[in-house]
């Protein structure tokens, strides 16, 4: 079923937790609602599971009015950041017990859900711990239990609030793919959050990047990384260099007297600033912006150059190791030539 | 962190400290409840059991089991009701609400038997009113009730505040969105989470409601056979020189005193996690 | 609370649960200590005064006040030798210790009183040892005083013992580096970083003495002017039907231990802002 967010706002005091938010997901789309702490993304979540109530705006779900509905008559599966799970039952009893409180005429039978309990676990890869407590697993498979039991439901949408955020790298990593794979095999619309843009990028159909309590760019991963809206959502998808320039004729123009193409909104500016990827550049001899190395560090195949231009700014450069001059070392003075910036529209805030 | 942990007594000033310790212990604690019942028995068990034929001191046993019958499950739904509105709710004015929880723990029990006295006794508030309309509260078993739920009020409460508060709400949200009503979030979730500190407050509970005395004092006028819990029947006992029938009923709180402290060791020793931090030692 | 009497929540029930509670606090707590308030001033401000002032009742709140102090201090000392030794010391009967240490919580003071006067009594176990050495307990101003002990040891033992625990030992460990000896690093930093533990100790143990009676009044032998300890005072007025005299003394008797608890939380304060330097 299809989710609709219209003009949600929310409000706690002074400070805007959401301001004016829209957003579709098509049925069984899997959507990342990215951004930093105190971007309004768990409170976007909250609203969805009926945790919280807006002050303004829609939300329809299916054609029928969400908002009206309390959390229980969503269905909606939430798994909770810390998971949640009930200390004092077991992994099966966790996994049971949305089914288990359903009114008696609709509650299944007991061997029902027994088998369902059964199906489940094999689903999360959790068989032969039906008996365990949640204190006597790790972080992965208590995850693990949180995603089963809010599945159990068998949940018309399933919202995650930093599923791995509690999680090692590793571990991180392994669920990721399996996640996906669970999406892939249930089909259920999925919406989770997480404040990591690899992430991000990595499991969803689409991202929506979330700033102050605003929308900054709703896009797949590929159309985020291709053609950032703005600033923000350039500087958070990655590690970012600033220049300033001016803006003729879509191309910007640097102090030194070099050029380059400059993507983004902006094609005429006299003032403004170029934003470029440490991979997007080119060591030159002349015509380049003046700097200094101050540190190299390996990264598999990459180099990372820090360096330190006239004015005391420090910019980032990865090179290919492999194309890099040995004598490239810290004290070194080269020229920077950005192959491409982005400049975007400057924001009052 | 680390702990310094236990290790075993070395130094002569270690075995000093340790004898002081332990003779303190025994000379200010152990030797009074050791002298309940030795007096007890000083003229033999058949003496001793005598004690336990007098009809007032049945009574008075009877008495304190069904004040507390009424007291305790009062103030444990009132400690669970309490701990749900101020654990698992913000809310402006919760110092103050904690704040007058805890009251009944620093006013005197004589104060605490005093204050009915104000309000229903002869010359009490709403005294006359009541006796004018047949109702009598002072010297009655309503008054015994009325001063020990007052002075066992915090109680279960002040178990389960912390305990709640420490564990949050999140596995009742979680039950929400997992379709369970409330009656039944509280029941399955929260109830099980707390089960243990409910029944250790319980249980301190219970063992005040039974041993109270000053407050229950103030308010029961010393009706023999009536109005007699069995700390007041130990002292009217005492006050007319009958000390074996004295140390004998005085003997049975003593027990229960034990007992108390046997399960509330025995529930701090097993369920450590399960009661809240002030209690894990 | 960003300006909201209560923050929204999905979960169920804080209206019922905060009007019962609201409803038992006021019928058992705000209610009851209201007329304590109110009916003192029955009498007027100068029979109020006069009232508090009798010779008879000052002596009783100077002992209550003296001896609930007195007790206190006497179990901050031995409280923190109990338990050092409990949490220090690995001794058969540890545990028994650690458990005996709530018995006078447990234990019903009328219970207390009459043992602690057998005991204390000339022919007691103890009073008829200490009675050729010329010390009398029982029915003096000391046996309030050995009862107050008794029922106040347990307030410092389980107030210092989880700080005590939680002490760190690389604490001492570095002092001991430092060159710290035995003594100096008890009373330079083990003391010092028990202080508020034991403040809070003392204060809940001069409280509960203050306002003591069950195993006060058999030990006490009750004589005004001497061993009449106030809470006797406010039950001997309610027998003579003097309700506002008997709540004057009442009033008076809360007062002062707001005041000592006043008195305690300031150190305690001063106390924490060394502590935090």
């Amino acid at each position: 079923m299809s989710l609709s967010v219209d003009n949600v706002s929310k409000r706690f005091g002074r400070f805007a937790a959401l301001d004016r938010v829209s957003l579709q997901a098509v049925d069984g789309e899997f959507l990342a609602l990215l951004g930093p702490s105190g971007s309004g993304k768990t409170s976007l979540l909250r609203v969805l599971a009926g945790l919280s109530r807006p002050d303004e705006g829609r939300v329809l779900f299916g054609g029928e009015d969400f908002l009206r509905l309390s959390p229980r008559e969503r269905r909606v599966g939430m798994v909770f950041q810390h998971y949640a799970l009930f200390r004092h039952m077991s992994v099966a009893d966790n996994v049971a017990f949305g089914l288990r409180v359903r009114p008696r005429r609709q509650r299944p039978p007991r061997a029902e859900i027994s088998a369902r309990v059964k199906e489940l676990l094999a689903l999360v890869q959790l068989e032969g711990l039906e008996k365990r407590y949640p204190a006597q697993l790790s972080g992965g498979q208590r995850q693990r239990v949180a995603l089963a039991r809010a599945l159990a439901i068998e949940p018309r949408m399933l919202l995650l609030d930093e599923p791995f955020g509690a999680l090692d790298a590793k571990v991180r990593r392994e669920l990721r793919r399996w996640l996906r794979q669970i999406h892939d095999e249930t089909g259920v619309t999925t919406v989770f959050v997480t404040h990591d843009q690899e992430e991000a990028m990595d499991l969803a159909d689409r991202v929506v990047v979330l700033n102050a309590g605003r929308v900054e760019q709703i896009g797949t991963p590929a159309e985020l990384q291709k053609t950032p809206a703005t600033a923000f959502v350039f500087d958070f998808l990655g590690d970012s260099n600033r220049l300033p320039c001016r803006v003729v004729d879509g191309h910007a123009m640097f102090e030194g007297g070099f050029s380059a193409p400059a993507l983004g909104p902006v094609h005429e500016a006299a003032q403004a600033t170029a934003r470029f990827r440490p991979h997007e550049v080119d060591l030159a001899v002349e015509g380049g912006v003046p700097v200094t190395i101050t540190h190299l560090s390996a990264r598999g195949a990459l180099i990372r150059a820090e360096c330190q231009g006239l004015d005391g700014a420090l910019y980032e450069v990865d090179l290919l190791r492999d194309a890099t001059p040995a004598s490239l070392a810290p004290g070194a003075r080269v020229r920077l030539r950005p192959r491409r910036v982005f400049v975007f529209a400057e924001t009052a805030r | 962190m680390r702990s310094v942990g236990l290790k075993r007594p070395a130094s002569l000033g270690a075995f000093l400290l340790l004898a002081i310790a332990i003779g303190w212990l025994a000379v200010v604690i152990v030797l009074p409840l050791v002298s309940v019942f030795a007096e007890a028995l000083r003229k033999g068990v058949p003496a001793y059991l005598e004690a336990f034929r007098d009809p007032d001191g049945q009574a008075a046993i009877r008495l304190t089991l069904l004040v507390a019958g009424i007291c305790v499950p009062l103030n444990a739904v009132f400690g669970l009701a309490a701990a749900w509105a101020v654990a698992k709710f913000d809310f402006r004015g919760k110092g103050f609400l904690l704040t007058l929880i805890d009251l009944p723990f620093s006013i005197s029990p004589v104060i605490s038997g005093l204050v009915w006295v104000l309000l229903f006794g002869a010359n009490g508030w709403f005294g006359p009113a009541l006796e004018a309309a047949g109702i009598k509260v002072i010297f009655t078993v309503t008054a015994l009730v009325l001063a020990t739920l007052l002075v066992t009020l915090p109680f279960v409460a002040r178990e389960l505040i912390p305990l709640m508060a420490e564990q949050g709400t999140d596995e009742e949200t979680a039950a929400v969105t997992l379709g369970a009503r409330g009656w039944t979030t509280f029941l399955k979730v929260t109830l099980p989470n707390v089960k243990w500190a409910l029944l250790y407050g319980v249980l301190l509970c219970t063992a005040r409601a039974m041993g109270e005395f000053g407050a229950v004092s103030v308010v029961s006028g010393h009706i023999r056979g009536k109005t007699n819990t069995m700390p007041l029947h130990v002292e009217v006992l005492y006050n007319e020189y009958d000390f074996v029938g004295a140390f004998a009923i005085a003997s049975l709180l003593a027990g229960l005193a034990l007992v108390t402290l046997a399960l509330k060791a025995g529930l701090e020793w097993r369920y450590a996690d399960e009661l809240s931090a002030g209690r894990r030692h | 609370m960003r300006g909201r009497w209560l923050e929204p929540s999905v979960l169920p029930g804080f209206g019922p649960a905060l009007g019962f509670t609201l409803f038992w606090l006021g019928l058992l707590v705000v209610l009851p200590l209201a007329a304590l308030v109110a009916r003192p001033w029955e009498l007027g401000l100068a029979g109020f005064w006069h009232s508090v002032t009798e010779p008879r009742v000052l002596a009783a709140l100077r002992l209550s006040f003296g001896a609930a102090l007195a007790a206190a201090a006497v179990n901050v000392v031995f409280g923190l030798v109990v338990t050092w030794v409990l949490v220090r010391y690995d001794f058969p009967g540890r545990r028994l210790a650690d458990a005996v240490v709530d018995l006078p919580f447990a234990l019903p003071t009328a219970v207390a009183g009459i043992a602690l006067t057998a005991i204390y009594a000339g022919n007691g176990w103890i009073g008829s040892w200490l009675g050729p050495l010329g010390i009398k307990v029982a029915y003096t101003p000391l046996g309030i005083l050995v009862a107050l002990v008794f029922v106040g040891l347990p307030f410092v033992v389980r107030s210092v013992q989880p700080v005590m625990q939680d002490l760190d030992a690389e604490l001492e460990e570095a002092a001991e580096t430092l060159g710290a000896g035995p003594v100096q690093r008890v009373t330079r930093v083990i003391l010092p970083a028990l202080a508020p533990a034991c403040v809070t100790g003392f204060a809940l143990a001069f409280a509960r003495a203050l306002g003591e009676y069950g195993s006060v009044i058999f030990i006490a032998g009750n004589m005004p002017l001497v061993s009449e300890i106030a809470p006797l005072l406010i039950v001997i007025r309610l027998e003579q039907f003097d309700y506002a005299g008997a709540a004057a003394v009442g009033l008076v008797m809360l007062g002062l231990a707001a005041l000592g608890l006043l008195a305690i939380n300031l150190s305690q304060v001063i106390l924490a802002r060394r502590g935090a330097a």
